[in-house]
C-alpha cells in the first residue's frame, strides 16, 4: 500500500465521521467563497481602472453640480489630454427600477473612455442623434432593448418642458467592455447632454456633476489634481479632484464597511470550523494510538508519523475546501445571471488563491496538535495502553 | 418510563464534562450561528427603529411628483408659497400656516476612521416652523443657529461618526466658512443631519426654492383635504405623504438586503453546524455504547435512551445559542454605524439586539440541536445490546 493510499484508507475507516466533517468544511468554504467575492465587489472593484483619469467634483458634494464654464480652464492645464463631463439623470425604468444613467457629450466621452467598445457607425449615430441614447450590453440584454427602438424612461429629478417626467430616447447603440472587467460593468446608459440641456424644464444648462480628465501621463495625477483644486479655491465652485480609482472606492465606502462585516462572519465561521475539524483529527489520532505505535515499531520515523496525520488533515481540508469553493463559484455565477449582471458575484482567481491559502493554514492548524502528539508517542507506553 | 428517562438523561448530562471536546464543538458551532444571525438582524432592526421613529402621522411631507426622495425633489419659490396656503394645514401661534419649506443639500464630511473618503451628509436649510414641527429635537450643546448667518447645528449622530462637526468647528462649503454653533439630539433620522437657516442655504447653494414642505395637518381629515386640494391645483404637480410613511418606506430595501444576507449566511452556517453536531452526537453515543447497552440490559426502554440523547443535544444547543446571543449583545448592541439612506446621504443608527431576535436565534439553535441529536439518538436506541456489551 502506498503512503497516500494509507492516508486515504485511514480517513475512510470511520466513514460517517469523515463525511460529516467534510460536509462542515464544504459549508465553511462555500460561505468563504461567497462572502469573499462580495468583499471583492466592494473593495478591489477599483483595481482595473488605473490612474490615467481624474474625477473633478464639487468639493461640497458631487451632488452639487459644477458650471460648464470651467471646461476651458481645465483643458488648459498641462498634462490634461482630454476632458469629458457627465450629469446624473436620475433615470427610472418602468415603475421604480433606478438606472445608472448620465447625460454627456458623446465625442468627448468616447475619447476619454476607450474601454467601451461599440461599432463606429453607432458612435456616429450617437454623436448625430440629439434624442439618442446608448446602453451597455448587460442593461440592453436585461430589458430586451434593441438598436432602433424608442425607449421610454422616467427621470425622478428632471421633468421636460411640458412638465412630464416621461422621457423617450432613441436607442442608437449598444456598447460592451474591452475585457472581462469592463464587460461586467456594462449596466449603464448614456444620453446626449445637448438634448438634455435644451429639453429639461428647469432650464438647467451646462451644470455637470463630474468633469473627467484624461491625463497624458498617469504619473502626473497628484500634481494635476492639486493644480485643479488650487485653481478654483475660495470660489463657490471649489473642487475636489481624485483619481477614478479613489473616487470609486470612496463611493462604495459610503454604503458602509462591508469588509468589516464579512471579516466578522468569516471569523466566526472559521473559528467554529477549526474546532470541528480539530476535534475530528484529535479523535482519530486518539483511537489509533496502538496502531501508530505499531507503525513506529515497523520502522516508520517520528517525522513520518507526524506526516501521516498532517496529510490526513490536509486531504480533509483540501477536499472540503475545493468542493466548497467550486460550489461558491457555481452559486455566484447563478446570482450574477439571475440579477442580470446587477450583482456581479464572481468567485474569481483572487478568491480562489485566498481560499487555498486558508485551506493550507487550516490543515496545519488542525493537524499540528494531534500530529505532534502522534510524533511524541513512546512505543512501549502506547502499546501498553498507558 | 418518565422516571427512566429522567435517570438516563441525568447520567448523560452529568457525563458531558468527560466528553468535553465534542460537546464544545456543538456549543461553539451554535454560538457562531446564533451570534452571526443575531448581529446581522440587529443591524436591520436598528436601522428600522431609527427610521420608524422619524416623522409623525399628523404631519405631511410634500415632494415634487415622482421624486421618491427628498434629494430629487425641488420646488421654485412660487410653488413653495402656494403649497403652504393649501387647506388642511394647521395654523401656528402667529396665525400663519404651520409649515416649513426645507432645502436639502449634501455636504461631504470625513468619517472618523477615514483619511480621505468623504461621506454624504444631509444639510437641511429650515424655516423657524421646522422646530415646532419636530418637538423631539433638543439642542444638547452650544446654541441654535442665528438666521441670516453662516452658522449650523449638527445632529448627535453626525458628531459621533464624522469629523469636524463638533461645536466650535468650521465646515467649508462652496468657498465659505460655516461655524458649527450647536449639537442637537432628536433620537431619530434627523440625528444624521446638519441644520441651518433656509435662506442662507439658498444663497450659498444657488437654489432659489426648496426641496420639500413639511406641514402640520389640522385634524384627522387634514391629510385627505390637503391631498385633494393640491391634486385640483393645476399649477402644482406634487406627491403628498404622511411624514411617518415617507421615512418608514425607506427601510424596505435595507431590510430586504440584510434579510437576504442573513438568510443565506445563516442557512449555510446552520448546515455546517448540523453536520458538526451530528458528528459530536454520534461520537457521544459511540463513547457511551457500553453504558447504554448495560442500561438496556437492566430493562430500560428505547424511548428513555432516545430522550436522553436528544436532551443532551438540545441542552448543548441551547447553551450554544445563549452564548451566541450574549456574544452578539456584548459586541454589537448599541454600536453606532451608518449607511446610505434613500436620499443618498448617511443615516446613523445603532445595532439593536432585541428580545425577539434573541428568541429567534435560540429557536434556530434548538432546531439545529434537534436535527443533530435525532439520528444519533435513534442509533443509540437500536444498538443490539449483546454486540455493544462485547465491544471494547
Amino acid at each position: 500500500m502506498t503512503r497516500s493510499g494509507f492516508v486515504i484508507a485511514n480517513l475512510f475507516r470511520r466513514r460517517t465521521r469523515t463525511v460529516l466533517t467534510l460536509l462542515s468544511v464544504i459549508m465553511a468554504f462555500l460561505l468563504f467563497g461567497l462572502l469573499q467575492s462580495v468583499n471583492t465587489i466592494f473593495n478591489a472593484g477599483a483595481d482595473f481602472v488605473g490612474a490615467t483619469r481624474l474625477f473633478v467634483q464639487a468639493r461640497v458634494s458631487f451632488t452639487s453640480p459644477l458650471p460648464i464654464s470651467m471646461l476651458p480652464r481645465l483643458e488648459s492645464i498641462p498634462g490634461v489630454a482630454r476632458v469629458a463631463y457627465q450629469t446624473w439623470f436620475g433615470g427610472v425604468w418602468q415603475e421604480n427600477t433606478p438606472l445608472i444613467m448620465f447625460s454627456l457629450d458623446p465625442q468627448r466621452y468616447r475619447d476619454v473612455y476607450p474601454e467601451w467598445v461599440m461599432p463606429e457607425s453607432q458612435w456616429q449615430d450617437f454623436i448625430r442623434t440629439r434624442t439618442g441614447m446608448i446602453a451597455g450590453k448587460q442593461l440592453a440584454d436585461q430589458y430586451g432593448w434593441k438598436v432602433g427602438q424608442k425607449i421610454p424612461i422616467n427621470s425622478n429629478i428632471y421633468p421636460q418642458k411640458n412638465g412630464s417626467k416621461a422621457w423617450i430616447f432613441d436607442l442608437v447603440g449598444i456598447f460592451d467592455g474591452k475585457d472581462d472587467e469592463w464587460k461586467k460593468r456594462t449596466n449603464l446608459a448614456f444620453i446626449q447632454q445637448d438634448y438634455f440641456d435644451e429639453a429639461n424644464q428647469f432650464g438647467v444648462k451646462g451644470r455637470e456633476n463630474f468633469f473627467i480628465l484624461k491625463l497624458s501621463d498617469s504619473n502626473q495625477a497628484a500634481q494635476v489634481a492639486r493644480t485643479v483644486d488650487a485653481m478654483f479655491e475660495n470660489s463657490p465652485d471649489e473642487t475636489k479632484t481624485q483619481t477614478e480609482k479613489d473616487f470609486n472606492i470612496s463611493f462604495v465606502r459610503q454604503i458602509g464597511d462591508i469588509g468589516l462585516i464579512v471579516r466578522w462572519i468569516l471569523f466566526a465561521v472559521f473559528f467554529t470550523l477549526l474546532l470541528v475539524v480539530g476535534n475530528t483529527m484529535a479523535q482519530s489520532v486518539r483511537e489509533r494510538i496502538p496502531e501508530l505505535a505499531v507503525l513506529k515499531t515497523l520502522g516508520f520515523s517520528d517525522g513520518s508519523v507526524l506526516g501521516f496525520v498532517l496529510a490526513e488533515s490536509f486531504v480533509l481540508c483540501l477536499g472540503g475546501g475545493l468542493i466548497g469553493l467550486l460550489l461558491a463559484s457555481i452559486a455566484g455565477a447563478m446570482v450574477a445571471k439571475g440579477t442580470g449582471g446587477r450583482f456581479q458575484l464572481t468567485v474569481d482567481y483572487r478568491v480562489w488563491l485566498l481560499g487555498i491559502a486558508a485551506i493550507v493554514l487550516m490543515s496545519l492548524a488542525v493537524g499540528l496538535l494531534p500530529g505532534l502528539r502522534a510524533r511524541r508517542l513512546k512505543i512501549v507506553d502506547a502499546l501498553a495502553g498507558r | 418510563m418518565l422516571k427512566q428517562a429522567l435517570a438516563i438523561t441525568g447520567i448523560s448530562i452529568r457525563s458531558i464534562p468527560e466528553r468535553w471536546a465534542p460537546s464544545l464543538v456543538i456549543v461553539v458551532g451554535l454560538a457562531g450561528v446564533v451570534a452571526v444571525f443575531t448581529a446581522l438582524l440587529a443591524m436591520a432592526s436598528g436601522f428600522e427603529s431609527t427610521l420608524k421613529a422619524t416623522g409623525r402621522s399628523d404631519a405631511a411631507l410634500i415632494l415634487r411628483g415622482g421624486s421618491d426622495a427628498e434629494l430629487n425633489s425641488a420646488f421654485d419659490r412660487a410653488s413653495t408659497d402656494l403649497i403652504k396656503e393649501e387647506p388642511g394645514i394647521a395654523s401656528g401661534a402667529d396665525g400663519r400656516p404651520l409649515a416649513s419649506a426645507e432645502l436639502m443639500v449634501i455636504a461631504e464630511l470625513l468619517r472618523r476612521d477615514a483619511l480621505n473618503n468623504g461621506a454624504n451628509i444631509t444639510l437641511r436649510g429650515v424655516e423657524p416652523a421646522a422646530f415646532a414641527l419636530r418637538p423631539q429635537l433638543r439642542i444638547v450643546a452650544g446654541r441654535n443657529f442665528t438666521p441670516g448667518l453662516r452658522e449650523l447645528i449638527a445632529g448627535r449622530g453626525v458628531v459621533q461618526q464624522f469629523r469636524g462637526a463638533a461645536v466650535g468647528d468650521t465646515v467649508r462649503m462652496r468657498g465659505s466658512e460655516w461655524k458649527v454653533v450647536g449639537t442637537f439630539a432628536s433620537g431619530d433620522a434627523h440625528d444624521s443631519e446638519m441644520w441651518t437657516d433656509l435662506n442662507v442655504a439658498r444663497s450659498t447653494f444657488g437654489r432659489m426654492g426648496s426641496s420639500s414642505v413639511l406641514a402640520q395637518l389640522d385634524g384627522p381629515d387634514g391629510f385627505e383635504r390637503l391631498k385633494s386640494a393640491v391634486a385640483a391645483e393645476p399649477r402644482l404637480s406634487v406627491d403628498v405623504l404622511r411624514e411617518q410613511d415617507y421615512f418608514s418606506g425607506q427601510t424596505r430595501q435595507f431590510r430586504k438586503t440584510i434579510g437576504f444576507l442573513a438568510g443565506v449566511v445563516t442557512v449555510i452556517m446552520a448546515l455546517g453546524a448540523v453536520f458538526a453536531a451530528l458528528n459530536s452526537m454520534y461520537a457521544a453515543v459511540a463513547a457511551r455504547g457500553k453504558e447504554i447497552a448495560t442500561l438496556r440490559a437492566l430493562g430500560f426502554g428505547a424511548v428513555p435512551v432516545v430522550t436522553s440523547v436528544m436532551s443532551e443535544a438540545l441542552l448543548l444547543a441551547l447553551a450554544g445559542g445563549v452564548a451566541g446571543a450574549v456574544i452578539a449583545f456584548l459586541l454589537f448592541n448599541n454600536v453606532s454605524v451608518s449607511t446610505l439612506g434613500q436620499s443618498f446621504t448617511q443615516v446613523v443608527f445603532s445595532f439593536k439586539v432585541t428580545p425577539q431576535l434573541v428568541v429567534r436565534g435560540l429557536i434556530i439553535a434548538l432546531i439545529i440541536g434537534m436535527i443533530g441529536g435525532l439520528m444519533p439518538a435513534l442509533r443509540a436506541a437500536r444498538l443490539p445490546v449483546t454486540v455493544s456489551l462485547r465491544e471494547q
